[in-house]
């Protein structure tokens, strides 16, 4: 039997048993949606190379394991996690740690930061501020071909909550560390909802960090406002095992006038597949997407971006990075489209990937689709070997082969680091980028805290 | 065996896909010489560099090259440079994302390693990056930025023998160091060497041009011409190169070869 059948049978019995189970404690804004969302996703399926975005992507190992557990640790489970204990040298942030995308204390946990911003779990901020998350809560996550992102708005239960209100501004970064810990085999479903109103300022860090050897497998789903002449900044680490499983949807819309970047750096990880949407709503928006990942082994890390240009006079670039060794394989499916009335726009896609071995393989599908005239657009992807001029170059300067390998890989990741908005963060991903490269980062050695 | 050469080439014979390109090259050089190579374009001046410093890009099919008494051609690349061989490339590549520091600290502390030496602290360091920076009159800014990325023509050939102040090396290689150079930035190019050197380098200079060899002066100048030094005499060669051209040589070379280059066709 198809294993898609068999892991849709058991999702359907946990659908099946919700009375007691997802609907219970669930703010009534998530359950609402969740009939629809199910019989979609049992519409859709889960993806499978037949459909275009997964095409490169096989989701078997992952998805055909047997999960023991599907929902949100229980409280004695954040027992531990609220013991641990991070640190990064000069790097000053507003620190939470979360479970496996869950924030701990469910229901009261939310609070507010000095400076305005509240940070906290879905579920209180269903009834802190219903009509907020009314507003925007499965506004965004649109998506008619990807039946993960229904899976998660028919299963989810809780997430993170972030709101800056108008005109605040937060005076440090928001740290999350994502702890994956878990004594059991699970697959889970975090819905996060962020929200910087119209002037709001904020950064934010999310660190997943696997600290236990069990299989995961976690989609996520992230919905992003910018509102007008608001600036939002996510930077995501992933260091993970080589049986986790991550699926990551994020939809960041934004107004006019306003800013976003997204970075995503994965470090480690069995099966990554981190897809951005941008949708630029209002004019003179303008958008950054980055990646960079490095693979080894049978590790599969996929990249998907959408930006959507629908307004006019906004600026967008995208910018992935990949180095594989072994029998790794990547994904690179980048799209920028330019709606009808987007005139003015300035489009940039660049997706670089350097292959170490004979074994690795990568795919790369960068595309265009524009409709109106007035555009500047361009894009390019390249897969190769290290440049034997420039290698050349260091050793005859007495830097061994290896060490100079290791220095073009650096140089080749930092292209993507160098983005990363925060310097202390920069020079900790950079380091991260250096161990990894030289073999001594382990999953559970770091994530882009140093953890006592 | 205590010898006075730095570096013996005989019979060097090196192909680029099976095209011979060096075709016997005999050249001898004391501790503390210099050294000019002249020569017309395409006569294979920078595929002996190549072949000097171990980049794979020609095959050597016959001669030896002994460096210090021992023979260069079975050391790698890295092992030459610490072995105190330095090329200033005639076209230096650039490095996105490698910052000159780095490079730098990381190609120096690889030598200091090589003689058994700790690796300098970061503020010796800086200090000697500072007092070589200004040796070569390069600007601050260059060495804040990634390998020659985004320089222009005379910062790279500047920031190739910023490098050679860096390293100290015993045989110097000058590829055509001084092509693109304007006549300021050839002078502090050269003064540049001059100031490196101590009494016991050795310079190779590959120069089209006499102006670079009135501040660095040869004691030798040898013509290279289709694969061979088909002459060689002191720094007055050079000035007469410069008034007659190469077509003399051409002309005398392809008549004391002619056998040889019946038997080519
Ligand atoms: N990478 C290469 N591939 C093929 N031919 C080459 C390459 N490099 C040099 N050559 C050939 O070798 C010959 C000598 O070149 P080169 O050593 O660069 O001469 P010079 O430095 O004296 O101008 C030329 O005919 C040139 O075309
Ligand atoms: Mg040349």
């Amino acid at each position: 039997m198809d294993y898609r059948q068999e892991v849709t049978g058991r999702l359907t019995e946990l659908w099946e048993g919700r009375e007691t189970g997802i609907l219970k404690g669930s703010p009534e804004i998530f359950n609402r949606y969740r009939t629809d969302a199910f019989s979609q996703f049992l519409r859709l399926g889960i993806p499978d190379r037949k459909n275009e975005a997964y095409r490169y992507t096989n989701l078997e190992k992952s998805f055909s394991h047997k999960y023991e557990k599907y929902f949100s640790p229980k409280p004695d489970d954040f027992r531990e996690a609220e013991r641990f204990h991070c640190e990064v040298e000069d790097l000053d942030v507003w620190n939470m740690v979360l479970l496996n995308g869950f924030f701990p204390r469910g229901e009261e946990g939310l609070a507010m930061l000095p400076g305005g911003i509240w940070v906290g779990s879905m579920r209180a901020a269903a009834k802190q501020f219903p009509s907020l998350v009314e507003k925007h809560y499965n506004k965004y996550a649109k998506n008619e071909k990807d039946g993960l992102v229904s899976l998660n708005t028919a299963l989810a239960t809780d997430g993170l909550f972030i709101y800056a209100p108008g005109n605040t501004v937060n005076s440090k970064p928001i740290q999350i560390v994502n702890l994956l810990q878990s004594e059991q085999d699970f697959f889970s479903q975090d819905r996060n909802l962020l929200i910087a109103d119209d002037g709001a300022r904020m950064s934010l860090l999310v660190c997943d960090h696997a600290i236990s050897p069990q299989h995961y497998l976690t989609n996520t789903v992230t919905e992003i406002f910018v509102g007008r002449d608001a600036s939002f900044e996510i930077i995501r680490v992933q260091n993970q095992h080589n049986y986790s499983g991550k699926i990551t949807h994020t939809f960041i819309h934004q107004e006019r006038d306003s800013y976003a970047t997204s970075n995503n750096i994965t470090l480690h990880g069995g099966l990554v597949r981190n897809a951005t949407w941008h949708k630029l709503n209002g004019e003179n928006a303008e958008t950054h997407s980055y990646g960079l990942f490095l693979a080894d082994r049978q590790q599969h890390i996929a990249n998907f971006v959408k930006v959507d240009h629908v307004a006019p006079n906004c600026n967008s670039t995208q910018l992935f990075k990949g180095i594989l060794d072994e029998n790794a394989t990547g994904a690179f499916n980048g799209r920028i489209m330019v709606h009808k009335d987007a005139q003015n726009t300035n489009a940039y896609q660049s997706n670089n990937n350097i292959i170490l071995s004979d074994t690795a393989r990568m795919d790369t599908k960068p595309q265009l689709e524009i409709y109106a005239d007035d555009v500047k657009c361009s894009h390019g992807a390249t897969v190769g070997q290290l440049d034997e001029n420039a290698l050349f170059y260091l050793r005859s300067r007495g830097i061994d082969a290896r060490e100079a390998k290791l220095m073009l890989m650096f140089g080749f990741a930092h292209d993507v680091v160098k983005n990363i908005p925060i310097e202390a963060l920069r020079d900790r991903i950079d380091h991260l980028v250096v161990q990894r490269l030289r073999g001594e980062l382990s999953y559970c050695a770091s994530c882009a805290i140093q953890c006592n | 065996m205590q010898t006075d050469f730095l570096l013996q080439i005989k019979d060097l014979k090196a192909s680029i896909d099976n095209k011979e390109i060096l075709k016997g090259l005999n050249l001898e050089v004391k501790h503390g010489e210099i050294h000019a190579i002249m020569g017309p374009n395409g006569s294979g001046k920078s595929t002996l560099a190549n072949v000097l410093t171990g980049r794979e890009i020609a095959t050597v099919t016959a001669g030896t090259v002994t460096y210090e008494g021992k023979n260069l051609l079975e050391m790698s690349p890295e092992e030459r440079a610490r072995e105190g061989i330095f090329l200033s490339f005639q076209y230096p590549i650039e490095i996105p994302g490698v910052s000159m520091v780095n490079f730098m600290k990381t190609a120096i502390n690889e030598q200091r390693k090589y003689r058994g030496l700790e690796p300098l602290s970061a503020s010796d360091f800086l200090r000697l990056m500072r007092e070589k920076k200004e040796l070569v009159e390069i600007d601050s800014a260059l060495t804040n930025r990634s390998v020659n990325e985004g320089f222009s023509g005379g910062e790279k050939k500047k920031n190739e023998i910023f490098q050679m102040a860096m390293l100290e090396p015993r045989l110097a290689l000058l590829d055509e160091t001084d092509s693109g150079l304007d006549i300021d930035a050839l002078r502090i190019v050269a003064n540049g060497v001059n100031k490196i050197r101590r009494p016991d380098t050795s310079v190779i200079v590959i120069t089209h041009y006499q102006r670079l060899l009135d501040y660095i002066v040869p004691d030798y100048v040898h013509v290279l011409y289709d694969g061979r030094i088909v002459r060689s005499a002191g720094p007055e060669l050079a000035l007469e190169l410069e008034e007659r051209g190469y077509d003399w040589i051409r002309k005398d070379a392809d008549l004391s070869e002619e056998t040889w280059t019946t038997d080519r066709k």
